[in-house]
């Protein structure tokens, strides 16, 4: 029950154990519960959290502390080596790159994709259709990292420039339309890194227009008759009425996505596995980390992937409080 | 905190008040058709790369290498070869069986959260017991934490318990993952069931555990769907955890997809083909429960 299953019966049958296992662990439980009847909670909710307690403590809380210790040990976890790591990540050319880029990711992907997600919410509400035209925007949301850059690489490839071969990709047969040479859009750096921001734009823009379509809807009816009787202009309507009103709506948006964009691992590792200047600290932490075996450092760049969530998540908490005060 | 924005702004999607917006009403002054336009241009654009993909993925080998899948329709040859080629053992692809790896992955650990956190929840509901609040913010804190700063000692832990390279890895990594933000969601919920229910319920002499099965799982039945299909399309679409912990036998077709990029990353027929495979689920479960989908995602959006 516990070793690797290789044929698709044993899979099958290790999958049901497990979900057995589980539920039988739960039936225990409400077994045991069932017995203290009436007087105190305490033993009953005891119970009830206590599978709840084990799993995160063993599964986040110590492994989380543990990489925090880790990431001042070396690559085999076996000496002490100060901040070494942390230095490291900060000095060494190769590591500025992947920080440069993380900050080019967390800089661009939030604004563009709310820009985006705003500005076709707007569009469409109202509209005919505008269930359907959502869900066009909203589709790739739902698709892995992996399936949305295999779909964006086809977008990019690059065929050499020979008068007898035709390019295959979008971007590079407009660029050969317009008189251009194509280009080979996933070697050249910075332009690689932006080239795989505008995928994660492509994922979140439906996100952002999902969460900031329900806000505007929310918006109420007496506000809009006022300033429109006001002889308000369009863009003063956006600039003064639209934009106040769905204010948390669009810090909460901002947010996620900025954190989203931080942890951002799948396009970075499918597209060029880092290569070519284009990693960012997720995948770093990979590749350090499990693939080549350098833990301590690998530790290390977890505990900045964390240290970074923490200021965006603190603003997001002091602008959802204000706007409810 | 990010979270509660899902619980006001869910039905997305849903009925269609007729009033006027500031929005509609900034549009209408706008020129119409220049609205139009734009959103057309920005859904055209939303479109085209995957519709390029999925064009390419019915193109014979030959034509995708030498030709765009814009001529596909100058010359509209089709073919079922390269699904053929991507189940099939000649290219050593096999993706039917990263494909059933996958469910065999996401099942247990959509159901195994679903069950623990439901009773947790509702202890932290409907019972009282000392250190309840701390607990609570405790764990709903714990949503932030990265996945990346837990994965180096739970292989560790994994490898000294004799669970490498097994599913059990990937199971008890996603449920563990999933369990802060299926608590809270699911607490908030039962928090919302009116409390004359449970006090009835109480009168008439049920325990926790019946008040639990006969009156609250009825009515959670919605937010268990939003976080189920949140946390199914979370783990079916993960490549992190799963290239971390899995090895060549057990690895789901993420993993497997992304491998081809590498090694076969010029073989278009496969990728195309292979893409597609792996989005056959998602995109059914997003146009089958659109409405649950929208409402788990919004939720869990700052997890992992």
């Amino acid at each position: 029950m516990f070793t690797t299953a290789s044929t698709t019966s044993d899979k099958l049958l290790q999958m049901v154990a497990a979900i057995l296992l589980f539920a039988a662990i739960i039936g225990l439980i409400l077994f045991i519960a069932s017995r203290f009847t009436g007087k105190s909670d305490r033993a009953v909710a005891a119970l009830y959290l206590a599978p709840v307690v084990v799993m995160l403590s063993v599964g986040l809380l110590y492994p989380g502390l543990r990489t925090v210790y880790q990431s001042f040990l070396d690559a085999s976890l076996q000496n002490f080596v100060g901040f070494d790591n942390y230095q490291r990540i900060i000095e060494d050319p190769e590591q500025r790159l992947v920080l440069r880029n993380t900050f080019f990711w967390v800089l661009v992907t939030p604004f563009a994709a709310t820009g985006i997600g705003l500005l076709y919410a707007i569009l469409v509400d109202k509209a005919r259709g505008e269930a359907f035209a959502k869900a066009l925007i909203f589709l790739p949301m739902s698709i892995s990292g992996v399936a949305a850059t295999v779909i964006w690489k086809f977008m990019y490839e690059y065929r050499p420039d020979q008068s007898n071969i035709k390019q295959i990709g979008v971007i590079n047969q407009i660029i050969v339309l317009f008189g251009g040479k194509p280009q080979q859009l996933l070697i050249d750096s910075p332009l690689n890194t932006f080239l795989l921001i505008a995928i994660m734009i492509w994922i979140q823009a439906g996100f952002a227009m999902t969460v900031l379509s329900a806000a505007i809807k929310a918006i109420p009816d007496d506000i809009v008759e006022a300033a429109r009787l006001d002889g308000v202009t369009p863009w003063g309507m956006f600039r003064f009425v639209t934009v106040p009103a769905i204010r948390p709506a669009l810090v909460v948006v901002l947010t996620t996505i900025a954190i989203g964009t931080l942890k951002v691992f799948d396009i970075v590792q499918t597209m060029t596995g880092g290569r070519f200047d284009t990693s960012v600290i997720a995948n770093e932490f990979y590749s350090q980390a499990i693939r080549t075996g350098d833990r301590g450092f690998g530790a290390a760049l977890a505990v900045v992937l964390f240290v970074l969530v923490i200021p965006i998540v603190v603003y997001n908490i002091r602008q959802l409080r204000r706007s409810e005060a | 905190m990010t979270t509660e924005a899902p619980l006001t702004t869910a039905p997305v999607g849903g009925a269609v008040k007729k009033v006027t917006t500031p929005a509609a009403a900034a549009k209408k002054k706008l020129s119409s058709p220049w609205a139009s336009l734009a959103a057309i241009v920005i859904a055209v654009l939303w479109t085209v790369p995957t519709f390029g993909l999925l064009v390419t993925s019915f193109r014979p080998e030959a034509d995708i290498k030498k030709t765009g899948w814009w001529t596909f329709f100058s010359n509209p040859l089709v073919t079922f070869e390269n699904y053929e080629a991507v189940f099939g053992a000649e290219e050593g692809v096999n993706l039917a069986d990263y494909f059933l790896n996958s469910l065999i992955i996401t099942i247990p650990s959509v159901i195994i959260p679903l069950f623990l956190a439901s009773l947790a929840a509702y202890a932290f509901a409907w019972m009282n017991f000392p250190g309840k609040n701390l607990l609570f913010i405790v764990i709903f804190a714990l949503q932030i934490v990265p996945l990346q700063v837990t994965l180096i000692p739970l292989l560790t832990f994994f490898v000294d318990a004799g669970l490498a390279g097994t599913f059990w890895t990937v199971w008890l990594a996603h449920s563990t993952f999933a369990l802060p933000l299926a608590i809270y969601l699911l607490h908030n919920f039962i928090k919302e069931v009116p409390s004359s229910l449970i006090e009835a319920a109480r009168i008439d002499g049920a325990g926790h555990v019946s008040i639990f099965f006969r009156v609250l799982l009825p009515l959670l039945t919605p937010a268990l769907a939003a976080f189920g299909i949140f946390q199914f399309l979370w783990v079916w679409n993960d490549l992190l955890v799963a290239l971390t912990f899995t090895g060549p036998q057990i690895s789901p077709i993420t993993v497997q997809l992304s491998n081809m990029t590498g090694t076969r990353g010029t073989a278009w027929y496969l990728l195309s083909a292979g893409a597609f495979v792996s989005m056959v689920v998602p995109v059914t479960v997003f146009l089958l429960l659109q409405r649950y989908f929208v409402r788990g995602l919004l939720a869990g959006s700052v997890k992992g």
